[in-house]
């Protein structure tokens, strides 16, 4: 008896993380989430500029690579030109809250009906641990070696948060895979997301709050802690917003 | 004349884009060669605006009239500025009731018609602009004043069919209009 | 025959492209191309098309790269500065060889410029315009005709040689109305191997990538692609030769300022200067050979432009620099009369007498 097997969604190509990322854990939960789904088949996913730049060698659905923050741009165009498809996107902190915050709001206010995962480990890791717009105050990265100074750099940005204020959004969930309760949360989340796009729900996007042993300088296991101690506490799991869930509760 | 250059001039909602629309078509409809020419962008919206019309037997090289055959203008400035472009011999239209001068040139026929006067006392005080091209066709017949309503049915939206009537009325007031 | 219908350049465009089985549209609002994004917004939602206004000229471009990979007709229109902006997604394009029109309705420059009509992203559209090694298919309408006919030849090239085509038009052209003949409505095949659709579980999954991190991997793929690249040259090279069985001198220009040229040339033919033109219809690939021929024969060339003197560094490669070519331009918005031009012709004649 199998007890345990590679997702079908997921290819042979062997993930290029660094030992200790999380990557690999939110890879599989998406990759289940389709399977359980049954959509596989029509599924296409769109990859970003940042560790995932090669997620589309890891999916074994159809993919695209965007440009530095455009995955919701161009999930947009392709979720307009094939309406009946499961459009995702995979993008990091960098590519979804710096350089694409436009799309990503616009792309959540017009409530397009697609799936975001939303990786948050608060630093730029594929170039290196620069500076992120969710890296904490007082970081440090190498781009803020003193720490982050908020006089100068400003606060980072709660995208959950900020997203759950616009009208547009169907479904926004925070959520952390740094042991294994908060990893069964992520995978229900994230096949939420999916299932809402099934259902004709509309813009979904999953906070997941994750690590970078190696950029944060840490071991892994004390990467996943430092999630709970610092990172949790600015940004705090939760559902921001469920706009069906709060027309149920209306009826 | 195988091929003649108007140019139409005033402020922005004195319906000068639409006259020269209204000829373009008419010209179509005669199986002339056309093109048609606006000004664009904010002066549009209460500044001056202008537009270059050509009708003619052979293609349309250029569609932007720089020196007129024809001038048609309905404001001072209007006048200011192209009155010297006009070629020898051509012809300029005037709306005396907004200009108060001559026009200087003496190489050229003037024609001076008190058309937002006109337009006023007929009741369209909207439409001194078509009295102006009426006035204009007959005295250059740079499209033929027949069959005028199949061409302003291109132009005036089919939502509001009376202003196909005063737009007849008012080209008809400027081609009967004798000074 | 079908019938002749006056409209605006800009609606042309659009109308052709629906005519073309576009389906789907993306831009945002900017002189002076609004009328395609307007004609697009009523449209559209009545034939079951998509128009979206998007947040950005890189969202809209981006959006078009998303629709093109699944191997259906899309566009976006813009003018000079948004066309800056897009830079980015038309590399993308090119570099995931994907087809796409892009419309360039241009303005003065550079930086936010003005809103009048010019020729000054020429260099920008000849040389692809944003980063790397690649090219665009570059039409330059010269009439409101040739902007609806374009639009359909630029889908259809851009389907053969999976590659992005740019309609290089100005505001003379976008802004003026003429008697156009549109084309008939077209179908296309949809059905693209290489295209993300979904694999059904029945093909190994499809990637719409440029990303080759291998430089061997990446330094073949830009050969594969210049060697279609040579083929679109071979094939698709257009251009009018107005004039020049008995031409002394040449004229190059396009677009506006070609129309502007032909008064001029009528002009200066009155007075017995035997002058011609060669108006390249495509900009790349660039007509070398009509205007490498005419070096042999011509006494000198005038290149009329509405920018700085761009096109003319084309005209000097093309024929060798074996004979002088001159610049005759206007810019800012500015465009140069027939009178203008047909001093510059004398100026030359003149002096080769």
């Amino acid at each position: 008896m199998v007890v345990f097997e590679k997702p079908k969604s997921l290819t042979d190509a062997p993930l290029h993380y660094c030992p200790g990322c999380t990557h690999g854990i939110i890879h599989r939960l998406v990759a289940e989430a389709i399977d359980d789904l049954g959509i596989e088949g029509k599924t296409i996913g769109v990859a970003p500029v940042g560790c995932a730049v090669m997620a589309y060698n890891y999916f074994a659905c159809d993919m695209v690579e965007a440009a530095h923050g455009r995955a919701p741009a161009v999930a947009t165009g392709l979720k307009r030109a094939l309406p009946e498809n499961i459009i995702f996107t995979y993008q990091g902190d960098g590519d979804l809250a710096s350089i694409g915050m436009a799309e990503t709001v616009h792309a959540a206010t017009r409530n397009e009906n697609i799936t975001v995962i939303f990786v948050n480990n608060a630093i730029y890791g594929m170039t290196g641990g620069q500076m992120a717009p969710t890296s904490l105050p007082g970081q440090v990265t190498q781009t803020s070696p003193y720490g982050r100074d908020t006089n100068t750099v400003g606060f980072p940005i709660r995208v959950s948060e900020m997203l759950a204020t616009l009208d547009g959004p169907e479904f926004i969930q925070r959520v952390a895979v740094n042991n294994v309760k908060n990893v069964l949360a992520a995978k229900k989340a994230i096949k939420k997301a999916f299932q809402n796009q099934v259902e004709g729900k509309g813009f979904s996007l999953i906070e997941v709050v994750s690590s970078c042993p190696t950029n944060w300088g840490m071991t892994p296991e004390k990467a996943l802690e430092w999630i709970d101690e610092k990172m949790i506490p600015y940004y705090p799991l939760g559902v921001y917003k469920d706009r069906s869930a709060v027309k149920e509760e209306q009826k | 004349m195988s091929t003649v250059q108007l140019l139409i001039a005033g402020f922005g909602g004195q319906g000068v884009l639409f006259a020269g629309k209204f000829i373009a078509y008419k010209g179509l409809l005669e199986n002339k060669e056309i093109s048609w020419l606006p000004s664009y962008g904010p002066e549009m919206r209460g500044g001056t605006a202008n537009c270059s019309v050509i009708v003619s037997d052979t293609p349309v090289g250029s569609p932007i009239v720089s020196t007129p055959d024809v001038l048609m203008v309905m404001n001072l400035p209007s006048l200011d500025k192209y009155e010297d472009a006009v070629v020898l011999g051509g012809k300029i239209f005037v709306d005396s009731t907004l200009i108060d001068r001559k026009v200087q040139r003496t190489d050229v026929d003037a024609f001076y018609i008190p058309a937002t006067k006109l337009a006023k006392d007929a009741g369209i005080p909207t439409l001194a602009n078509m009295i102006m091209v009426g006035k204009m066709i007959k005295e250059t017949g740079i499209i033929s004043f027949d069959e005028i309503e199949g061409a302003l049915k291109k132009v005036v939206s089919a939502k509001r069919a009376e202003l196909l009537d005063y737009n007849l009325k008012a080209l008809e007031t400027g081609f009967n209009y004798a000074d | 025959m079908a019938e002749k219908v006056l409209m605006k350049g800009n609606e042309a465009i659009a109308e052709a492209a629906i005519r073309a089985g576009c389906m789907h549209y993306f831009g945002y609002p900017i002189t002076p191309q609004t009328e395609i994004a307007a004609y697009m917004a009523k449209r559209m939602p009545k034939i079951g098309g998509v128009f979206l206004q998007a947040e950005s000229e890189i969202a809209a471009i981006n959006m078009v790269y998303g629709v093109a990979g699944t191997g259906l007709r899309v566009m976006t229109s813009s003018s000079s500065p948004g066309i800056s902006l897009k830079g980015e997604g038309i590399s993308y394009l090119a570099g995931s060889d994907l087809p796409a029109l892009i419309v360039n309705v241009q303005r003065g420059g550079p930086g936010l410029g003005g809103i009048q009509p010019s020729q000054s992203d020429y260099f920008q559209a000849t040389r692809g315009g944003g980063h790397g090694d690649y090219r665009l298919i570059v039409m330059a309408p010269a009439s409101v005709q040739e902007m609806a006919d374009m639009t359909a030849k630029c889908f259809d090239l851009a389907d053969k040689y999976r590659m992005p085509a740019m309609i290089l038009a100005d505001g003379t052209m976008g802004q003026m109305m003429e008697p156009v003949v549109l084309p008939e409505p077209t179908d296309y095949d949809k059905n693209k191997p290489w295209a993300v659709t979904g694999t059904k579980c029945e093909r190994p999954h499809n990637i719409i990538n440029s990303l080759y991190l291998q430089p061997d991997e990446l330094e073949k793929t830009n050969f594969e692609r210049f060697e279609r690249y040579k083929q679109v040259e071979e094939n698709e090279t257009l251009y009018e030769s107005f004039m020049m069985d008995d031409a002394e001198y040449c004229i190059a220009a396009f677009g506006i300022a070609a129309r502007v040229a032909k008064n001029a040339i009528m002009a200066a033919r009155a007075e017995g200067i035997k002058v011609g033109m060669i108006r390249p219809i495509t900009l790349w690939p660039f007509p070398k050979k009509p205007f490498a021929e005419a070096a042999d024969k011509v006494k000198a060339f005038i290149s009329v432009e509405l920018s700085m003197g761009q096109m003319i560094e084309d005209v000097q490669l093309a024929t060798g620099c074996k004979k002088p070519v001159t610049l005759c331009n206007r810019t800012g918005g500015m465009i140069p009369s027939p009178e203008e031009v047909l001093a510059a012709i004398k100026s030359v004649a003149g002096g080769n007498k």
